[in-house]
């Protein structure tokens, strides 16, 4: 009896050991070293402008306004809100994730195909073929900041009429937030769409607008 | 393509001198590191009072079990009081109790199904204590294991060890140096890092856009470095603060393919010819040793098949919607993060999916018919390497079932690693064979024979199966991700899948602790001309045969049902 009861306090106290060394120094440990090494990462990589963070450079943002570039629709819309929404209940705090509509599921086709009228009717002169195909599907986090550069390519003509811009300054938005491939071998090509509108806001001087 | 074979490369480079490293603690060898390590451990045997001595396999098993409870009740009463204001900024409140024993035991089990999601459903408090906790020892608890059924097969000492001193080392040595590294690495890339609350900022157009925040890069590393797989947000690994770019993509692969991977290394170590001393050297040259050839051989041409039939299919696109006019060149980029593409995702589904992890980079729910098969064979095989230890485990049964078939055909007693396989063994082996697809063929018949069960069934037709034969198929495999459409918090879902991962895991950890013991005590019988050779190109080809004729006869029709329907309706 005992050794049993000697036996059950052994592996108590593992517990314990392993519960405090894993679950509190090693993740406060951590906490500790980023904080001191790598503090912007650590937070969220916010953007700062005019003191007040406008979003995450690692995550996207919904955007209504017509003379911005448009991000890929997101089951969660981005965690982006306005004071009404969360009043009125449609939206119920911070989330991820994605519809997990299957290939064959009809309202995946219901949703593209409602997706492709409405970008067509804002960008008319380009053709449903020529829409990239991440464009108008959803990521899998709802968080996605990028686009590919074909699809920020085709939103331009457009961008061009509303924001009043030449052609040429928001190619070279685009271009300056693009994001190669590590190495020129991994991953995909990718534009930042939160950093781009910020950079048009910057030069059509509507930052600080809403600010408070 | 070019980064999925350099990335292959890579791995198969890192595996040697990692499964050098573990042979040389899982033996009690020398390492460079000791002088550290031995004093930290020492100061731990004695605070629990820990007497290193050898376990018969019994012991061993009952050792394992009582004290992977004794954590489930202590993670259990955390979550339960969750609430309290202590590391929990986000006021997060208590969890409820049958979703808490889902909880603590997919963790325990680690296989991190998550029927809650991270932002809402736990507090800080809970995702250190609890989960970062538990993917320490579980990942440490299936080592274990693993080591001593390899000790077993050697049969070089007369124990199969002691596992308090398994888990300690393992923790001690590998896990918590390798998570602290990796864990900063994470973060250097943008993997937040912190205990402050979820930040709101005003975007430019004047809304509001909530942050989550939290000690993510602690969780992530030791997340994929134990094949637990549960993340910290609900969209785990395409979360774009777990996982900010293709660099920590990579490096989050890798974390969770060293271990099993190197486990095979450290097998073969351990098993080496105790021939005579002119044989020894020449094994010492070799990079790998004979009998680990056949395993590693028949695993990685399942990884690299299942990787190349995943790309392929999520390349080709969904016709549906080629059909109301979205252009397929691309590929099917629903549920897909665009900095990770059609190359990294899939390579991501397959890779989590054969090292049973679970965590996600994409939403596998959103996969082509085809390429969510892949990652639905991988876990219903269970053995393309595998969670650490566990998948070689799973291997070794498959390799004792071939050596017995092999025997048969050539009229002799069957042997491996020297040691007859006898009926005892046999019969423990055929039973470790049958539960997997016993747990995940009956749980999903149960499922969609009861209303309970169609219930958590969101997408039509044969997709729908499909959800439910995964959820099965990854509870039972220890896997952790999901189709996950599935509305599975409910009782329900709770407690079957409970039950599934449950016996997935501790069974056929028992039954080879088993099988192991056994063989241990038996007499070496001496290499004749009539032995059947187990370090052959033969017989890793009849391996590999046995291995899919008996996975093709238990789930070719649960699979024609689903995936394979689903497909003919989609390209019809």
């Amino acid at each position: 009896m005992s050794a049993f009861l000697k036996e059950i306090k052994t592996q108590f106290m593992i517990t314990i050991v392993l519960l405090l060394l894993c679950g509190l120094v090693y993740p406060l440990l951590l906490t500790g070293i980023s904080q001191l090494f790598f503090p912007s990462q650590a937070n969220g990589s916010l953007i700062v402008e005019n003191g007040h963070a406008v979003g995450s450079e690692l995550i996207g943002q919904d955007f209504s306004d017509h003379r911005f570039m448009k991000n890929r629709p997101s089951a969660v819309n981005y965690n982006t809100y306005t004071q009404e929404e969360k009043d009125g209940g449609d939206y119920t705090g911070v989330s991820s994730g994605s519809k997990n509509f299957a290939p064959t599921n009809p309202d995946l086709t219901e949703r593209v195909t409602a997706d492709i009228m409405k970008f067509t009717a804002v960008n008319p002169t380009i053709n449903k073929e020529d829409i990239p195909a991440d464009l108008l599907t959803s990521s899998g986090s709802g968080l996605d900041p990028h686009i590919s550069p074909k699809s920020a390519a085709i939103q331009i003509p457009a961008l061009v009429q509303s924001t009043g811009l030449s052609r040429e300054i928001l190619e070279n938005i685009v271009k300056k937030n693009t994001q190669n491939k590590l190495l020129g071998i991994f991953g995909e090509e990718t534009v930042n769409v939160l950093k781009v509108n910020l950079e048009i806001a910057k030069v059509l001087r509507l930052s600080g607008q809403h600010a408070d | 393509m070019l980064q999925i074979l350099i990335f292959l490369a890579v791995f198969v480079v890192i595996i040697f001198p990692m499964g050098k490293y573990m042979y040389h603690i899982t033996a009690s060898q020398h390492t460079f590191a000791d002088p550290i390590f031995d004093r930290v451990d020492n100061v731990i045997y004695r605070l629990c009072s820990i007497d290193r001595k050898g376990m018969q396999w019994k012991q061993y098993a009952m050792a394992m079990l009582t004290t992977n409870a004794i954590m489930v009740l202590i993670g259990y009463l955390i979550l339960r009081i969750q609430t309290v204001p202590f590391f929990n900024p986000n006021s997060i409140g208590g969890m409820e109790p049958v979703l808490s024993f889902n909880t603590v035991i997919s963790f325990i089990t680690n296989t991190d199904l998550q029927h809650y999601s991270g932002e809402s459903g736990l507090s800080y408090l809970s995702q250190m204590l609890v989960i970062t906790f538990m993917m320490f020892t579980s990942s440490a608890t299936g080592f274990s294991v693993a080591a001593a059924v390899i000790r077993g097969f050697a049969a070089k000492t007369k124990t199969v060890g002691n596992f308090y001193a398994d888990i300690i080392r393992i923790t001690t040595r590998v896990f918590l140096p390798l998570s602290l590294a990796i864990g900063l690495l994470l973060v250097s890339q943008g993997v937040v890092q912190n205990l402050s609350p979820n930040t709101t900022v005003q975007t430019i157009e004047g809304k509001y856009q909530d942050l989550s925040m939290g000690p993510v890069a602690a969780l992530e590393s030791i997340k994929h470095l134990g094949t637990n797989g549960g993340g910290f947000f609900g969209a785990n690994s395409t979360a774009p603060f777990e996982n900010p770019n293709v660099l920590t993509n990579m490096i989050e692969m890798l974390s969770m393919m060293i271990l099993p991977g190197s486990v095979v290394v450290m097998f073969g170590l351990m098993v080496r010819s105790r021939g005579k001393s002119s044989e020894k050297d020449m094994e010492r040259k070799r990079l790998f040793s004979r009998e680990a050839k056949p395993v590693f051989a028949v695993m990685f041409f399942l990884l690299v098949i299942g990787i190349a039939v995943c790309f392929w299919a999520e390349q080709a696109g969904n016709p549906a919607l080629q059909q109301v006019g979205l252009n397929q060149s691309m590929g099917s980029m629903e549920g897909k993060e665009m900095r990770f593409g059609i190359a990294q995702s899939a390579l991501f589904t397959t890779v989590t999916t054969a090292f049973t992890t679970g965590s996600i980079n994409n939403m596998h729910d959103t996969l082509t018919p085809i390429g969510g098969m892949v990652a639905l064979v991988n876990m219903m095989l269970n053995l393309v390497f595998g969670g650490k230890g566990v998948g070689l485990i799973n291997m070794l049964m498959y390799v004792i079932l071939t050596v017995f078939i092999c025997g048969l055909m050539v009229g002799r007693t069957p042997e491996y690693l020297a040691k007859k396989i006898e009926g005892r063994e046999m019969k423990l082996t055929a039973l470790a064979i049958i539960i997997h697809p016993l747990l995940i063929l009956s749980f999903s018949a149960l499922a969609i024979a009861l209303p309970a069960g169609l219930a958590g069934i969101s997408n039509p037709g044969p997709h729908g199966f499909t959800q439910v034969l995964y959820e099965f198929s990854s509870a039972s495999a220890n896997n952790g991700s999901g189709f996950e459409g599935l509305g599975d918090n409910t009782y329900f879902w709770n407690i079957t899948t409970g039950l599934a991962m449950f016996f997935g895991r501790y069974l056929s950890m028992i039954i080879m602790l088993a099988v192991a013991g056994s063989l241990m005590l038996k007499r070496p019988v001496s290499e004749s001309i009539g032995t059947l050779k187990t370090d052959t190109g033969t017989f890793t080809i009849v391996l590999f045969m046995v291995i899919i004729i008996i996975a093709a006869l238990t789930f070719f029709p649960a699979l024609i049902l689903g995936p394979i329907t689903e497909h003919m309706v989609l390209w019809n």
